[in-house]
């Protein structure tokens, strides 16, 4: 599958409040991102044959009966959760590979006005399963992953000032990007001085809650050759993950050399040996940053430093995007700018490597790009110019 | 100094299976019990039909001690749903089990001071009566080592 497809058309709806988006609907906002995405790549409406999801995707039936696509030819679903935006990509690029289908979007929506997802977990459905930790009061997200960071801090010494750094890093990004949720400067009592939620995650080590969606089209490499835009090559995009991790917040009894990450560690090797690169080849990165804490464990989960050594790698400065080795997050994140499922994360490498991001990392190849550490499956995806 | 509340009630939905029931019904008596797979040893926990490691379907029903070990904890000091202000602050905790080969337990921590919890703590287990459900829900307090 390497550099057989690309990434050719982009489109965004704004990064709104919570709840801000009102009254367009899901699909409008779905809708708009894919005709965004299509006037982008210069391609049309009709081009479109197949859309490839994450995240219980949305109805393709809706999809080409309002936006008047004449033909689907592949519609899938990665399984699980906000791991498989990264996922998606290969997905669709299986899709043209295969011959199935040769202009697959790829999407990712979220409006939160009626569940925030800062507190989706309480309201999960009873099942034998959740019985298991509904009782607990991990409300949210955010709170299981608390679990893991406290374990990370107990046995590697990471500690709040690291969580801190990573907030601070990708909050400097968003001060100088138009498009961020939040512009103001953090300094470090800032973050000290914010409310602790779940302890050690504070408000700034959650990220934002967003509504908004954002598309991209995928074609073959060949095809994207006669297209507007220079082409954003795939290099690889894997999807999957360890029993190990397995359920992973939702099971917390994964071995002990696992608990404490953010479980790519298999999907990582898997992708880097697929795209032929490594670590030290990447120009940038954009990680899903859900929480600080993850971050972290994803860094150290893909390679850029020993296991462990994840809090003092973003101590050195290394994901700063003025003198770090890896700038990380460029655009503000989801910490900062906008949460819409890890989407975002694939449009800012995307920009990245055309050469026109807000905050361009110079001479940028190589990006990688994750998604959301949460149950299997979770995915990465190497883009290159 | 902060005493650890129980988390809101209403969060708690019981659902079971087949295979999770009779960890339940013997929360009524308050005894704590283990899958172990009857063929190769495995505990696995929550119970699932499979044993992971060798597929058997057998399992026998250990009782533990309700002894245990905090593997790791959040404080939860802010309420992001209505209702939750009442309960804080209430301390999340996985419980590493006693005589279960490592197998945790996610629960509470309940009757210490927040600011005295650690990783490692020993811990035992207490019963909270779930009358709405039927069962009753471990807890756990900590103990003398």
């Amino acid at each position: 599958m390497r550099d057989k497809t690309a990434i050719v058309g982009l489109g965004a709806t704004p990064y709104y409040r919570r709840g801000a988006s009102s009254p367009q609907t899901l699909e409008e906002l779905v809708g708009k991102s894919i005709l965004a995405a299509v006037r982008d790549a210069g391609l049309a409406v009709r081009d479109i044959d197949g859309f490839a999801y994450f995240a219980g995707g949305f109805d393709t039936g809706l999809l080409t009966e309002t936006l008047g696509i004449p033909e689907i030819r592949f519609s899938a679903t990665l399984t699980g959760t906000g791991g498989g935006s990264a996922g998606s990509i290969g997905l669709a690029a299986a899709a043209i590979v295969s011959g199935q289908a040769e202009v697959v979007v790829c999407v990712g929506a979220n409006q939160q006005g009626a569940q925030r997802f800062g507190s989706i977990t309480s309201a999960y459905p009873a099942t034998p399963e959740n019985a298991f930790f509904s009782a607990s009061g991990l409300v949210g997200p955010g709170h299981m992953f608390a679990l893991l960071a406290r374990r990370h801090m107990h046995l590697y010494g990471t500690t709040r000032d690291d969580f801190a750094e990573v907030a601070m890093a990708i909050r400097a990004n968003a001060v100088t990007n138009p498009n961020a949720t939040l512009r103001k400067p953090m300094s470090r009592e800032d973050y000290f001085k914010a409310p602790m939620l779940a302890d050690p995650h504070c408000l700034y080590d959650f990220c934002l809650e967003n509504d908004g969606a954002v598309a991209v089209i995928v074609t073959s490499l060949e095809r994207a050759r006669d297209l507007r835009q220079t082409p954003v090559r795939v290099l690889g995009s894997n999807h999957g993950g360890a029993r190990d991790w397995g359920r992973s917040i939702y099971w917390m009894n994964m071995p002990d050399e696992t608990f404490a990450s953010s479980g790519h560690a298999a999907v990582a090797k898997r992708l880097y040996a697929a795209a032929g690169v490594d670590p030290k080849d990447i120009d940038t990165a954009q990680i899903y940053d859900h929480f600080t804490s993850q971050v972290i464990m994803q860094l150290e989960d893909y390679g850029f430093c020993a296991k462990g050594e994840g809090g003092p790698f973003v101590r050195s400065g290394a994901i700063r995007r003025n003198g770090g080795s890896l700038p990380v997050n460029t655009d503000g994140g989801q910490l900062s700018c906008g949460y819409v499922w890890g989407m975002t994360h694939v449009r800012e490498a995307v920009e990245q490597l055309r050469g026109s991001a807000v905050n361009q990392v110079p001479d940028a190849r190589l990006a990688l790009v994750t998604g959301g550490p949460s149950v299997i499956p979770v995915s990465g995806l190497i883009l290159a110019t | 100094m902060a005493i650890a509340q129980r988390p809101p009630p209403e969060l708690f939905k019981l659902s079971t299976n087949a295979w999770t029931q009779p960890f339940w019904d013997a929360t009524q008596h308050h005894e704590l019990l283990a899958a172990r797979c009857a063929d190769c040893g495995q505990v696995r926990m929550p119970p699932t039909p499979f044993c992971p490691c060798c597929q058997s379907q057998k399992i026998r029903w250990q009782s533990l001690s309700g002894r245990g070990e905090v593997y790791s904890y959040t404080i939860v000091e802010r309420a992001i749903l209505p209702g939750m202000e009442a309960h804080l602050p209430y301390v999340t905790a996985i419980i590493t089990l006693d005589g279960a080969d490592g197998a945790r337990l996610i629960s509470n921590l309940v009757d210490v001071d927040v600011a005295a919890v650690t990783v490692g703590m020993p811990v035992q287990v207490v019963w909270d009566d779930a009358p709405h459900a039927g069962v009753a829900i471990p807890r756990f307090k900590p103990v003398e080592p």
